[in-house]
């Protein structure tokens, strides 16, 4: 398979720097108001600071994918002696926490790296350099992305066998035609 | 569609437990702003003169500013309005923090408590459902102790709680309400939520806030983004590290002490240590300081870190801002700062005023001293400086014994004690204990400052000219070439002439008409960070800072909607702070009040002095006695005012302008 390059965007959070100020939160909730820039909330943030003010814990995290099931066990950390919430470096929107979803809606929320911007606001506004954002080249094999109905197919062929599917499709076929 | 105000405003009837959302008149925002500036309108209009502290009557209201939840960096103070068992008058302390920015996401501008509690409670506000619950289990409790207590027990993480601890539920006159790593501490706003029966006040909000012209806001804060940047990587030369930058004082970054232990006074505001700081004492303090300091952190939206994370030997965590490291080390003549770090500790979770509380202590010691306190007074008290601290501050913050007295300041603890103790309270302005500084040779611009505040408090008078004048003609040509903020280009004149020494200096420089101007200036930008609720320490308090009167009235029209040019910002924020004295005026201050300590300067020159106060209030519109004028107040739309203080015989004839 041919290789192509692909760019990779990555924030680095240095949580050792963050002086816990959650501008982070106002400048995402502001970019992605609607009209852009009318309001701020940072409820409806795709950054959170999770913080514990006197166990020092101040913990910038991104929204990730939406899970529509929770996780069968949780995770406790214990780093440096700071012992942080339960699932707190998920960054699942999910059944189990209010984190992520918009409060109004209840939809959940995604870190979209402000597309179309030259850097994305929660990076812009943090003057700490908390958040920094690197972008990276990768060579990848080129892969044909598989839209939904390729998926379904692709997993039905895996479980019974290409020439089932094939004759199912078929008999499927004639029976609406007929 | 309200902007960046959200244009409700919660009201809780503590006796009947009565809440309620009430819709705001858009009109106030247009007269006075927001933030301290409604406030004063609110109490003006509802609590009559003839309401003392602890009466029902006394509104307790924490409120918002306009920039609060907006995007604005370091919006992120409330202002608490009362009025003061201590001084009598309306104060206004104000915290940092996450308080008032959550506020506003719940959706209210500001929380008004009337009348009295009868059991203790604590306030949760969650948007729309607001609850009085029972709180007799935090009583007793500490005030960081407590916001921690009802995060939890209400399972909100991210709910943001002011609290009182002991010296507020026991009215202490000096109480603070702490929240965060801030608090609200001056004059005693803490004593009235204590007397209301009010433990805390939680909130939680998940609306929005909204601007007028958001794309516009926000390309108006990347410039004040950019001179953040510049002057944060760009100190300014020539002055001492503390005032070189902007924010606080950074008090938990630099350890180098010199200035202030050698400058500001020890004890009860008496004594200057010349050569106190030695390099032994530079090399234990500078560990004592970095070894403590976990962390450095800010309040909300601020990129800067005036604040520190305390985790000091033997010490339960809490959190530090500014200057309160020191006071108690000074005022209880110790000289290792883990004392100050331990007993801040302490004062923090009783939840008192680190500026008063040391020198109230310091007081008690010194009249104990002096034989006008006795050995039966100080029964069971360590003999050793830091014991003795510690036993005073548990007294005092439980009103046990001499702790009783002593709980009411110094002002009204001399009072009651007599015996020549009055002589010994000699650090106040209007019954309130002040900065412990001493100094040689009248200030004109300080005096004003001193005397003429409602504030009562230096720290948040004071800002954009410096302090002192530059030594050389070099340093002042260095300061003003890069001056921006000043309101106009021909004052750099009065900064390039003004001397350390002779007739262009102080107490003949500025001339009493230039510090008028000066000095109402200063003012002027502290009522503008009060009203949107914007820290003092990007605007008012610093030199050359970020916010200031050329780019406020740009921003404020960008936020609200309101067409405002400089004219009328400054129209906006006179009319509050002619309300605000006239206020204090109808609750009995007056000239005779307005006067800095006897001993704050060796060198006085009363006819200077009485000059300077004239000048001063004919520029602000205000007849001899300091009472605003009629037709001031008519420039102002303030004629209902003029006409209430006429009824009252307040002022007379209308105007009074002449000595009578």
């Amino acid at each position: 398979m041919a290789k192509v390059k692909k760019k990779i965007k990555t924030i680095k959070i240095d949580a050792d720097r963050c002086n816990g100020c959650r501008g982070c939160e106002i400048a995402c909730s502001l970019f992605h108001a609607e009209p852009k820039y009318s309001s701020i909330n940072p409820a409806k943030s795709r950054i959170q600071v999770v913080s514990h003010r006197l166990k020092d814990i101040w913990l910038p995290v991104f929204a990730g994918e939406y899970t529509p099931a929770e996780c069968m066990g949780r995770d406790v950390y214990t780093i440096d002696g700071k012992e942080y919430d339960e699932c707190g470096f998920c960054r699942a929107a999910c059944p189990s926490r209010d984190l992520f979803k918009d409060p109004d809606t209840g939809l959940p929320l995604k870190c979209d790296m402000c597309e179309g911007e030259e850097e994305p606001w929660c990076v812009k506004w943090c003057l700490n350099d908390v958040l920094v954002v690197e972008e990276r080249e990768e060579e990848v094999e080129e892969e044909e992305a598989l839209d939904d109905m390729e998926i379904g197919l692709e997993a039905l062929t895996n479980k019974f066998g290409m020439s089932k599917v094939m004759e199912t499709l078929a008999r499927m076929s004639m029976a609406k035609k007929g | 569609m309200r902007y960046a105000e959200v244009g409700y405003n919660l009201e809780i009837d503590l006796a009947t437990g009565n809440i309620e959302r009430v819709e705001t008149d858009p009109k106030m925002m247009e007269l006075h702003l927001g933030g301290l500036g409604t406030s004063v309108k609110i109490h003006w209009d509802r609590v009559p003169p003839e309401t003392k502290p602890f009466d029902p009557e006394n509104l307790l209201i924490f409120s918002s500013g306009l920039f609060n939840g907006t995007p604005a960096f370091s919006a992120n103070r409330t202002v608490i309005t009362f009025i003061s068992p201590q001084s009598g008058l309306l104060a206004y302390p104000m915290m940092g923090g996450f308080w008032s920015s959550e506020l506003k996401y719940a959706g209210y501008d500001k929380v008004i408590l009337r009348n009295k509690s009868p059991k203790l409670v604590y306030i949760w506000i969650h948007n729309d459902k607001v609850e009085i619950r029972d709180a007799t289990h935090l009583k007793g409790k500490g005030a960081l102790e407590t916001q921690d207590l009802i995060r939890e027990e209400l399972k909100q993480p991210n709910a943001q709680v002011a609290a009182i601890g002991l010296a507020g539920e026991n009215r202490m006159f000096c109480a603070s309400i702490e929240q965060s790593r801030s608090s609200a501490s001056r004059l005693g706003g803490g004593a009235v939520m204590g007397d209301k029966n009010v433990k805390a006040i939680a909130v939680r909000g998940t609306k929005g806030v909204n601007l007028a012209d958001g794309v516009e806001f926000m390309k108006l804060m990347e410039e004040v983004t950019e001179y953040i940047n510049y002057r944060n990587t760009n100190p300014i030369p020539d002055v001492m590290t503390i005032l070189s930058g902007i924010g606080s004082p950074q008090e938990m970054v630099h350890t180098d002490e010199k200035w202030h232990t050698e400058n500001f006074a020890w004890g009860n505001a008496r004594n200057r240590r010349k050569n106190f700081w030695t390099d032994e004492i530079e090399e234990s303090w500078a560990k004592a300081q970095v070894e403590a300091i976990k962390r450095f952190i800010s309040c909300y939206n601020c990129p800067q870190h005036c604040g520190a994370l305390i985790d000091a030997p033997n010490v339960p965590r809490y959190m530090m801002k500014c200057f309160s490291k020191l006071t108690y080390s000074m005022a209880a003549y110790v000289d290792n700062l883990d004392f100050g770090f331990k007993i801040a500790q302490q004062a923090s979770e009783y939840g008192v005023d680190g500026f008063s509380t040391p020198q109230i202590l310091a007081f008690g010691v010194e009249l104990y001293e002096n034989g006008i306190l006795t050995d039966k007074d100080f029964e069971g008290c360590p003999k050793d400086n830091e014991g003795r601290f510690f036993w005073l501050l548990d007294r005092v913050v439980r009103r046990e014994g001499i702790g009783d007295v002593l709980a009411d300041g110094t002002y009204w603890a001399a009072k009651r004690i007599g015996n020549g103790a009055e002589e010994f309270a000699h650090n106040n302005i209007k019954k309130h204990e002040q900065l412990p500084i001493k100094l040689g040779m009248l200030d004109p611009l300080y005096f004003l400052m001193y005397s003429t505040n409602e504030k009562i408090s230096i720290t948040q008078i004071e800002g954009n000219w410096p302090q002192a004048a530059f030594p050389t003609k070099e340093q002042r040509e260095r300061f003003v070439e890069d001056w921006p903020q000043l309101p106009d280009e021909t004052w750099k004149e009065w900064l390039l002439e003004w001397e350390l020494r002779g007739e262009k200096a102080i107490p003949y420089f500025p001339t009493p008409d230039i510090a008028a101007q000066i000095v109402d200036w200063m003012e002027m930008l502290h009522n503008i960070d009060d009203a949107l609720c914007i820290c003092a320490g990007m605007g008012s308090f610093c030199l050359k800072p970020p916010y200031h009167i050329h780019n406020y009235p740009k921003l404020i029209s960008a936020a609200t909607g309101l067409d405002l040019d400089e004219e009328g910002l400054k129209k906006i924020v006179n009319r509050s702070r002619n309300l605000h004295r006239a206020y204090n005026n109808r609750l009995g201050m007056s000239r005779a009040d307005e006067k800095p300590p006897e001993d704050h300067w060796k060198k006085r020159f009363p006819e200077i002095e009485e000059e300077l106060l004239t000048t001063y209030y004919e520029f602000k519109g205000w007849n001899y006695d300091g009472i605003p004028t009629r037709e001031r107040l008519h420039e102002l739309d303030l004629d209902y005012v003029a006409d209430d203080l006429e009824k009252r015989g307040i002022l007379k004839d209308g105007q009074g302008q002449e000595e009578n």
